[in-house]
C-alpha cells in the first residue's frame, strides 16, 4: 500500500516537473563550468596549432619528427607582416600601428564580421564563398641569408560542409607552392576530410599558380594529372570521392590568390 | 564478491556488447584505424556509460517513469560535453582526430542501454561497475579491431612502424581495404564467429528451419 501511494506520487506532475527542473540546472551548472574552466587551455592550445600549421605549411615541421616543444622557437624565425588586401601590399610597421593591429592576436576571422573591417563579395567574386572578406590580414615571411624564402597566407573557403580554414606557403618568388595545409575542416571523414593526408598535401610541393597573364591557373582535377600534359604544372590530383570538397580547395586558393586578395600583393614581391 | 567479478567480467567475453548485443557497431567502424585513437574513445567511452550508470542510478528512485529517457538523455549529454571539452584542454590533437565521433557517445546504444537496463534497477556502486565492464567490453572489441586494421592497413602499431613500408624502402605493401569502414564490418563478422565458435551458448537458435525438397523428392 505505502510503495503504491510513493509510486504514484514519483509521478505526480508536481515532481515531473521539480526533477526536470533541477536536472537541467545541474547539467547546465557542470557543462558551462567545464566549458568556462576549460577555455584558457583550450585557447592557448588552439594558438598552438595554428603556429604549427603556419610550421607545417612551411615545410619546417614534421609531424611525429620535429618535437612539439620547438614549435615556439621554430615560431620565432618568421617574420608577421600584416598586408592591405585594398591597397594589395604589405604595410609598415608605422602604418600597422596606425591601424591598430597587433599582428599577433589579430584574428581575422571576427574582423571579417566587423562591417568596419571588411568588405562584402559580390557572388561573381566570392568564388570561395566566404561573404566578406576583412581588410587586413596577417602573413609569415620566412628569410635565408636575406632572401624571401617562404611566404606562409592563411586562406579559407567553403568545401562540401563545412568551411576549410589553412594555410598556404609559397616560395620566395610569390607564384610557386611550398606547401598547403588544413588546421580546421568538417569534411566527411576519410573521404573530404583527406585533405589534410599528408601525402595529398604533397603534391601540392612545386606546383605553379599564375599563367603569362598573372591569372591564377591552378587546378584541382577530378581523378590525376596526366604528367605529360603541358598543364601539368598548374594541376592537382583531386580526391577520389571527394569532388565538391576539391572543388572547393580549388576555389579557395583561386580566390586567396586571386586579384581581390593576395594576388596583387604576390605580384609586387615576383615584380 | 563473485557478482562484483560477474559484473565487471561478464561484459568482456560472455556478454560483450559488441559481440552478443551487437550493440555500438557505428563507432566501432569509424574510430579504429589507429590505435591510438580507438584507445581514446574506449576511455572516452568507458568513463562516459561508468559515470551516468552512477549518476541515474544514484536518482533512479526519484526519475518519474514518464521522462525517464528523458532524464537519462540529459545526463549522458552532459557528461559527453564535458569529456569533449576535456579532451579539447589536454588533448587537442586526438580531439581534432575525433571530432564528431566523442559526440556521438551520446547516440552510442550502449550507454543508453546500460542506463537503462541496468542502472534503473541497480545501487550506484554496482551500476558504476557494469558501466567499467561494458566500457571494457567494448574495449576490447575495438581495440582488436583497431589492432588489426592499423597492423594491416598501414604497418604500425600506435604509430610506430612495425612492418617497413614498400614506400620507405621496406618490404610490406599496406592493405588499403583495411583503411576503409567496411573492413571493420569484415573484422567484427569474424571476432562474433570465433566469440561464438568459443562460447557456443551464445549462437542464437535458428529463427526457421529450412524444410526437405518435397517437390522435388515427389517428382
Amino acid at each position: 500500500m505505502s510503495d503504491d501511494s510513493r509510486k504514484r506520487d514519483k509521478d505526480s506532475i508536481q515532481n515531473v516537473l521539480l526533477v526536470a527542473l533541477s536536472i537541467c540546472f545541474v547539467c547546465a551548472i557542470v557543462v558551462s563550468g567545464a566549458a568556462v574552466l576549460l577555455k584558457p587551455q583550450q585557447t592557448i592550445n588552439k594558438a598552438l596549432d595554428r603556429n604549427k600549421n603556419i610550421l607545417i605549411a612551411a615545410g619546417l615541421f614534421e609531424k611525429g619528427v620535429t618535437p612539439e616543444s620547438e614549435i615556439g622557437s621554430l615560431f620565432e624565425e618568421f617574420e608577421i607582416r600584416v598586408v592591405d588586401l585594398e591597397q594589395g601590399r604589405m604595410l609598415t610597421p608605422a602604418e600597422v600601428e596606425t591601424a591598430g593591429i597587433n599582428p599577433v592576436s589579430y584574428d581575422q576571422r571576427s574582423a571579417a564580421k566587423d562591417t568596419s573591417a571588411s568588405k562584402a563579395l559580390s557572388t561573381t567574386a566570392d568564388i570561395a564563398s566566404i561573404k566578406r572578406r576583412a581588410r587586413y590580414s596577417v602573413v609569415y615571411l620566412l628569410r635565408e641569408n636575406n632572401q624571401l624564402s617562404r611566404i606562409v597566407l592563411p586562406v579559407h573557403g567553403y568545401g562540401l560542409w563545412s568551411t576549410l580554414y589553412g594555410f598556404i606557403a609559397l616560395e620566395g618568388n610569390g607564384s610557386t607552392v611550398s606547401g598547403i595545409t588544413f588546421y580546421e575542416q568538417q569534411e566527411t571523414a576519410g573521404l573530404g576530410g583527406e585533405v589534410d593526408n599528408p601525402a595529398w598535401k604533397a603534391l601540392w610541393r612545386g606546383k605553379e599558380i599564375y599563367d603569362e597573364n598573372h591569372q591564377v591557373a591552378l587546378k584541382v582535377l577530378k581523378g590525376s594529372v596526366d604528367r605529360n600534359s603541358p598543364n601539368a604544372r598548374f594541376q592537382v590530383d583531386g580526391l577520389s570521392g571527394a569532388t565538391l570538397t576539391s572543388r572547393g580547395v580549388q576555389n579557395l586558393v583561386g580566390y586567396w590568390l586571386g586579384e581581390d586578395a593576395f594576388g596583387p600583393m604576390l605580384a609586387r614581391l615576383g615584380g | 564478491m563473485s557478482s562484483v567479478k560477474e559484473i565487471v567480467l561478464g561484459p568482456v567475453f560472455t556478454n560483450n556488447p559488441i559481440g552478443l548485443q551487437i550493440l555500438g557497431i557505428c563507432s566501432a567502424l569509424a574510430v579504429t584505424t589507429q590505435m591510438s585513437v580507438a584507445l581514446v574513445m574506449c576511455i572516452a567511452l568507458t568513463l562516459v556509460t561508468a559515470f551516468s550508470n552512477l549518476f541515474i542510478s544514484m536518482i533512479r528512485n526519484q526519475i518519474p517513469n514518464s521522462i525517464r529517457i528523458i532524464v537519462q538523455m540529459t545526463i549522458i549529454a552532459s557528461l559527453v560535453i564535458v569529456v569533449d571539452q576535456i579532451l579539447g584542454a589536454v588533448a587537442y590533437e586526438m580531439s581534432k582526430q575525433l571530432t564528431v565521433f566523442v559526440g556521438l557517445i551520446i547516440t552510442n546504444c550502449i550507454v543508453m542501454g546500460r542506463a537503462e537496463a541496468f542502472a534503473m534497477q541497480n545501487p550506484p556502486g554496482l551500476s558504476f561497475l557494469d558501466g567499467i565492464g561494458n566500457g571494457l567490453g567494448y574495449s576490447v572489441v575495438l581495440m582488436c579491431v583497431a589492432t588489426i586494421r592499423e597492423v594491416l592497413g598501414s604497418g604500425s602499431m600506435f604509430g610506430v612502424e612495425i612492418l617497413p613500408l614498400v614506400t620507405n624502402g621496406g618490404w610490406y605493401s599496406p592493405m588499403g581495404l583495411m583503411l576503409l569502414p567496411p573492413s571493420a564490418f569484415f573484422i567484427i563478422g569474424l571476432l562474433i564467429w570465433a566469440l561464438r565458435s568459443w562460447k557456443t551458448d551464445q549462437v542464437e537458435a535458428a529463427e526457421y528451419n529450412i524444410g526437405g525438397h518435397t517437390a522435388l523428392s515427389r517428382g
